[in-house]
């Protein structure tokens, strides 16, 4: 193994480029680790509390992109207190000190002030990319100083965060001399924008590919900025309304012939249907259509717009396509790869229009399918065993039946089978989402059969203990297991508990764990910080072991218990 | 012990006629219980879960953390909350006839709240720029489900047409065709004596001045009168946020709190 100068090993270690195989490369041998460790750019942390800045920093001295993690997933549906944690700060503190010249920051679900984006923007000079998903805590002042300070800024993407919009003129903090933008996406700001800055902005970045507007950018806007970035790939449209006999529609009409580079259309936050027609010399290049924003597109609009979508692989729509619609997606993206069906009624107190029929309808008609999220209003097993047998590429598989615990309703039966023919066929599932009425005989099928399972989210689902163990036993790479509302209680949670060393967290909530449980997780476990999740406003908290647990959360960790936990959460 | 998610049933004794014996059909492990344990929980005795009043229903979300959705209603703790159930009392003794809030699962569906909000802004968006499709849309409840529905009474031409519909919606929260059979049976005005000693459920309505009636077909009137009286007309908005000043809340009771005299 010491053949080779260390140049040669970085050289070769450059074309590894997954984490995982730079992870497995830095374990062979301590001259292997030392060589990975300098030339190791890019670093992903699944849960931010997992280690600490400084260890990272250490480590990795020639670190150029962190992508960082920071809430647990349910606290996208409201199951975490906002205050909970996952600041980005400290981070960016930590590394504005130290020598490293940080090019690129990923964050999702994490708490992001204007403090941090400023401190950012003054601290890398040769800042490139930043990219929030899911996030929240800063306003448009935060963005308006990465704008102005970092001078080689080329992507700003904004992915569904929770932005205060002081409606400030951020895009015209863009310099004169920024001219290196590919990348562009404010479409979750919900203010005005400073539309001249806008077109100049655009007019300035030859190297522009990607640029997804907001609500407040107009059709006209729109048709200006398009012929003036006509090599755009991927476009997600602001606002689409006007009137089809105008000419403004038809300079439009005439600038999107000319985008040929477009694969990638989203947005239609506001719409007219009637306009649609523009888009079809388009729609053939199409291999991404994002809808889910649209409600106002559906009926035969919607279906004459996907009969043009030959080429599509991934396809996110709402549930108001029906099954008919999706009967025509199955006729016609016979290259899809990846269904997200949201429903348009995320409140819930509506029906779902669509049901198996459409799923099994795409899964015939679309082979190459393998990633899946489906809002819907019932599922059966004899649909379920259907798309197994069509599909038995699923890498992703996550189904939402409205109401959570609803049986086959033709057969009243729980949908174990269903879900079991699934994990048995789908033999590179990774990801998977279970609803509907489920007993411990769904777990079983999981435990015994989903050995490449690596996150599992369960919700009203079981009878007993039993269905934790079957998972928790069987599905070796298991990373992440989220729960609520199911009968598991201390014995599943104690079973095994070495296992949670292996995965990076458990999510249970309005489980049957008492406190006493999870103590004795926490005193067997030291390399686990379990998070006792309370309500915002509760000053105390009820020392009996007896006690159920409404909120638990644990993680495995480096770096022991955080320092920034809010009062209502207790670490044991 | 038997752990399973339990649908709170009126009914409490005896008068379990039309099938719907729900101490003998064994769905306890199928019922998804909101309310607050009514006692005897999960302890597999069989006993049907006395079902409180439809004034007694509880929003367990009212009063508590008023931040964020609340969460943790663990449906399965037969411990009586305390403090929660004082509270909620509390409140049902102060008004005893006004129905509060239905109660919602919280983080259910698993949708991004981000999502929710930009979709409930697009639709009322764009629904008051049309102008000629405003649905007329009202909330419906039902004593024990675990959420709302929303009905667009513009869909329905016929009462005949919404009662199925209510029906439909319901079916799978009531057991076995309780909830079906009563609102079908309900149509037929000869057979409202019997529908009234059987089915467990019968639908009715709150007007506008608080009382709760049992004549759904006066809805389909007002909405007639509303498509005529254009500045009085119920606007369009997203499912959260109903507009209920000319159509109140069609609920879906148990007979027991109809509030009318024979």
């Amino acid at each position: 193994m010491n053949y080779f100068p260390d140049e040669v090993l970085e050289h070769v270690f450059d074309f590894i480029t997954s984490h995982k195989d730079r992870n497995s490369v830095s374990l062979v041998c301590k001259s292997w680790y030392k060589i990975e460790r300098y030339s190791r750019q890019r670093v992903f942390i699944g849960n931010c509390y997992s280690i600490s800045p400084e260890r990272l920093i250490a480590r990795f001295p020639g670190l150029k992109s962190l992508t960082l993690k920071g809430k647990p997933h349910f606290a996208d549906f409201n199951l975490v207190p906002h205050d909970w944690g996952g600041f980005v700060y400290p981070w960016i503190k930590a590394l504005a000190k130290s020598p490293i010249g940080l090019e690129e920051l990923r964050l999702k679900r994490m708490v992001v002030s204007d403090e941090s984006l400023e401190l950012l923007s003054k601290s890398f000079v040769n800042f490139k990319s930043l990219v929030l998903v899911s996030c929240e805590g800063f306003t448009t002042d935060g963005l308006a100083a990465i704008a102005a300070n970092c001078r080689f800024l080329r992507e700003l993407d904004l992915q569904e965060n929770e932005v205060d919009d002081h409606r400030g003129h951020w895009l015209s903090c863009f310099p004169e001399s920024c001219t290196s933008l590919i990348s562009l996406n404010f479409a979750c700001l919900r203010g005005e924008v400073n539309l001249g800055a806008l077109e100049r902005l655009v007019s300035r970045s030859p190297n522009l590919k990607s640029l997804r507007l907001n609500r407040a950018v107009p059709l006209d806007t729109l048709q200006k900025l398009l012929m003036r970035a006509p090599q755009l790939v991927d476009l997600g449209i602001g606002s689409y309304v006007h009137d089809p006999f105008s000419e403004v529609y038809n300079k439009l009409k005439i600038a999107i012939q000319r985008c040929k580079s477009i694969r990638s259309l989203s947005g239609f936050l506001e719409v007219a249907p009637h306009c649609m027609s523009a888009i079809y010399p388009i729609c053939g290049n199409l291999t991404f259509l994002n809808l889910s924003y649209a409600p106002g597109l559906h009926g035969n609009k919607l279906m004459k717009l996907i009969q043009h979508c030959r080429k599509l692989q991934r396809l996110w729509i709402l549930d108001c396509i029906g099954d008919k619609g999706l009967g025509v997606v199955a006729l016609t993206c016979k290259e899809l790869q990846e269904l997200r069906v949201f429903p348009s009624d995320p409140f819930g107190a509506g029906n779902a229009a669509v049901t198996e029929e459409g799923l099994v309808l795409v899964s015939a008609g679309c082979p190459k399918l393998n990633s899946l999220l489906y809002f819907c209003q019932q599922m059966t097993n004899a649909a379920l065993i259907t798309v197994a047998k069509n599909c038995p590429n699923f890498i992703r598989f996550r189904l939402c039946i409205l109401d959570p615990i609803k049986p086959d309703p033709v057969t009243s039966q729980p949908l174990d089978e269903g879900f079991g023919a699934i994990v048995q066929s789908c033999k590179g599932l990774k990801r998977l989402s279970l609803s509907g009425l489920l007993t411990d005989q769904v777990f079983l099928y999981i435990g015994m059969y989903a050995e490449q399972l690596e996150m599992l989210s369960i919700a009203f689902a079981a009878d007993s203990d039993k269905g934790m163990l079957y998972v928790l036993n069987g599905c070796k790479k298991l990373r992440k297991l989220e729960i609520r509302d199911c009968p598991f209680g201390d014995a599943a949670l104690l079973e095994d508990v070495g296992k949670y060393e292996t995965m990076r967290s458990l999510w249970m909530s309005s489980c049957e764990v008492t406190l006493g449980g999870c103590k004795s997780v926490a005193e067997k476990m030291p390399s686990l910080n379990v998070e006792i999740i309370g309500e915002s406003e509760q000053m105390e908290f009820n020392l009996d072991d007896k006690q159920k647990v409404d909120k638990m959360y644990l993680y495995r960790t480096l770096v022991g218990h955080r320092k920034d936990a809010p009062e209502y959460v207790s670490i044991l | 012990m038997e752990v399973g998610l339990k649908m709170t049933m009126k009914g409490g004794g005896g008068d379990h006629v039309g099938g719907c014996d729900k101490e003998k059909m064994g769905f306890e492990e199928t019922e998804l219980r909101l309310g607050l344990p009514g006692g005897g929980g999960g302890g597999g005795d069989g006993e049907v879960v006395r079902k409180r009043g439809f004034s007694e229903t509880v929003d367990l979300k009212l009063n508590l953390s008023s931040k964020q959705d609340t969460s943790g209603i663990d449906p399965n703790d037969e411990k009586v909350k305390g403090l929660h159930q004082e509270k909620n009392l509390l409140l049902s003794a102060i008004d005893p006839a006004k129905p509060p809030a239905k109660a919602q699962v919280v983080g259910w569906p698993p949708v991004r709240s981000f999502r929710k909000n930009m979709l409930a802004t697009t639709t009322q968006k764009s629904s008051s720029e049309e102008s000629g499709e405003k649905a007329a849309l009202v909330k419906v409840s039902m004593d024990g489900a675990p959420y709302l529905r929303k009905v667009d009474l513009r869909m329905y031409t016929s009462y005949h047409q919404l009662s199925d519909a209510l029906a439909k919606m319901f079916s799978s929260f009531t057991i076995g065709n309780c909830g079906s059979q009563g609102i079908k049976d309900f149509m037929n005005e000869s057979k409202l004596m019997d529908l009234l000693n059987g089915s467990d459920y019968v639908p009715t309505y709150e007007d506008k001045d608080g009382d709760w009636m049992l004549d759904v077909r006066r809805i389909m009137q007002k909405v007639t009168h509303n498509e005529r009286d254009r500045s009085n007309r119920a606007r369009t908005k997203s499912c959260g946020e109903v507009q209920e000043e000319k159509l109140k809340e069609v609920g879906v009771v148990n007979r027991a709190t109809c509030s009318f005299d024979l």
